[in-house]
């Protein structure tokens, strides 16, 4: 299957406090940020914890497994897409596209592995696939 | 300090149009205030509050309508939570009235999405200016149908919901929307046509999508000194409550709705319970929309809200609770993409009881109105208000 390879990819807005997180995402990296304060991991990555406020936040790496929390394929769009929220094994849930698979056949549970697509004149954004 | 008896609203108009290709937004907005304050009996210069949604009004926050309206303030309010804004600034209302910011308030929403042939619900809408998470959602096109339809697909999966289930809402709807001339969709339609309708976003099909639609409406708002002294039938604000709900730094939960937090505020306030209710309009958007927010409202238990709104229970004559008796969203009319002063206008209608004969609720005294804006499967605000004919 090719969707991802079909559908133009809106490329990401960098920012000041993203700029690490893409520069990462050329590596073929997915980070996401931990606070040391609480300890509590979150996405998607900010200056503050959005739990305990500190701004003791740091970058960590994921290991690129999670698992499909939910989904939905838009069949009113040029190229059918699937978009779906992924847990991280490592604990945040981050809003993503299951790719190069039969959509048909994506399921809530289902494991997932990281992939990263091309975007629109932008760096690479993270996506999932069947694990 | 409670807003609870200390306003009343004495006007409310919804435009008849459903395509406006002929008026621009402002001049919505007037026709919608003139219908308004022909309803209620008062002339503009009563007027000394306004209520609007940044979203939908031309301009700086309120300013150009301001500006454009003619309006002499005291106090004014452009917040803005997507579709449910205007039940928030029925809340910011009442407590500027209670507090003796403004006597008279106005509320008001229009637009023409319509004539604009804006891909409302399918198509990506970034904002000119970028969010915070924008890098994070943009590049895997979130649209409307789809970010709701990620909250139908776990409710499923976690509680057994039904296609024919949320059918069901569309069902009563439709029931509804046959008796009111002005609706977009008047065909009463069954559960099968609804789950054979075409997928957009699965497990929405189209029958499970609101309509997209031109016009608009507005509210009036007073202190009881003044809605005592007008002809129309008073009705009072006894409790309101908002709330919002996100991804929560990525503790993403999409089975419940900002409701859990506004509804059990709103129904203390008011001193009531789901149960004394007689009529709720529920923003209905989507299907999934208004089950969630009848389980996060109290009306039936989490997860039984498919079975909940199943075989007709929520039209009017029939079902427990008649829900959108004007045929709501998902077959009347959403203005401007904005479904939320339709949903207190039908409340009040009823409360009046000036619904259409066919589906007004018999010793219709307490009603609710809620909504949801923004979006069930990123970030919303809600909003719950308990109203009371006296």
């Amino acid at each position: 299957m090719s969707d991802a390879k079909e559908r133009k990819i809106t490329a990401p807005a960098v920012n000041p406090e993203t700029e690490h997180f893409w520069d990462a995402a050329a590596q073929g990296k997915l980070l996401y940020k931990k606070c040391t304060a609480c300890g509590e991991p979150h996405f998607y990555p900010r200056t503050h914890c959005p739990f305990c406020f500190s701004d003791k936040t740091e970058w960590q790496e994921a290991s690129g497994r999670g698992t499909v929390y939910t989904y939905s394929v838009m069949r009113r769009a040029p190229v059918p897409y699937c978009i779906a929220y992924v847990t991280l094994a490592e604990g945040p849930t981050m809003m993503t596209n299951i790719v190069d698979c039969d959509l048909d056949k994506v399921q809530i549970g289902q494991a997932v592995r990281l992939v990263f697509k091309p975007t629109d004149g932008g760096p690479p954004v993270p996506m999932f696939t069947p694990a | 300090m409670s807003i609870r008896d200390k306003a009343y609203i004495v006007g409310i108009y919804e435009h008849p149009t459903r395509l406006a290709t002929d008026k621009t937004v402002p001049q919505l907005h007037a026709e919608v205030l003139a219908g308004a304050l022909a309803d209620s009996g008062l002339s503009k210069d009563d007027i000394d509050g306004y209520f609007c949604a940044s979203g939908d009004t031309p301009g700086l926050g309120p300013l150009s309508m301001i500006d454009y309206l003619g309006l002499k303030l005291k106090h004014m309010d452009s917040t803005d939570v997507g579709g449910t804004s205007y039940i928030h600034q029925v809340n910011h209302a009442a407590m500027a009235i209670a507090l003796g910011k403004c006597s008279v308030a106005l509320i008001t929403l229009a637009g023409r999405p319509r004539a604009e042939g804006m891909a409302t619900g399918t198509a990506p809408r970034p904002p000119a200016v970028p969010m915070p998470e924008s890098g994070f959602e943009f590049p895997y096109a979130p649209a409307t149908a789809n970010m709701y339809a990620m909250a139908a697909m776990r409710h499923m999966h976690q509680y057994g919901t039904t296609s024919e289930q949320l059918a069901w809402v569309k069902v009563a709807a439709s029931h509804h929307a046959q008796h009111n001339p002005h609706a977009m969709l008047r065909d009463v339609v069954t559960v099968e046509e609804v789950v054979n309708s075409p997928m957009i976003a699965d497990p929405l099909h189209r029958l499970d999508c609101c309509v997209i639609s031109d016009g608009g409406g507005a509210l009036i708002l007073a202190k009881p000194e003044i809605a005592k002294s007008l002809k129309r039938p008073p009705v009072k604000i006894r409790g309101a409550a908002e709330a919002s709900k996100n991804q929560m730094g990525g503790k993403v939960d999409l089975t419940y709705s900002g409701a859990l937090w506004s509804g059990p505020r709103a129904f203390e306030e008011a001193g009531v319970k789901p149960a004394d209710i007689k009529y709720a309009s529920i923003y209905d958007s989507f299907t999934i929309t208004v089950v969630m927010q009848l389980e996060d409202l109290g009306f039936c238990e989490k997860g039984q809200g498919g079975r909940f709104v199943s075989d007709g229970n929520l039209i009017s004559g029939t079902g427990k609770l008649p829900f959108n008796t004007d045929g709501g969203g998902l077959c009347n009319n959403h203005p401007s993409n904005r479904g939320g002063i339709t949903k207190v206008i039908e409340a009040v209608r009823q409360l009046r009881g000036e619904a259409h004969p066919a589906v007004q609720v018999k010793n219709c005294d307490l009603a609710l109105a809620h909504g949801t804006g923004g979006s069930l499967g990123t970030r919303h605000g809600s909003s719950t208000v308990i109203l009371e004919r006296e």
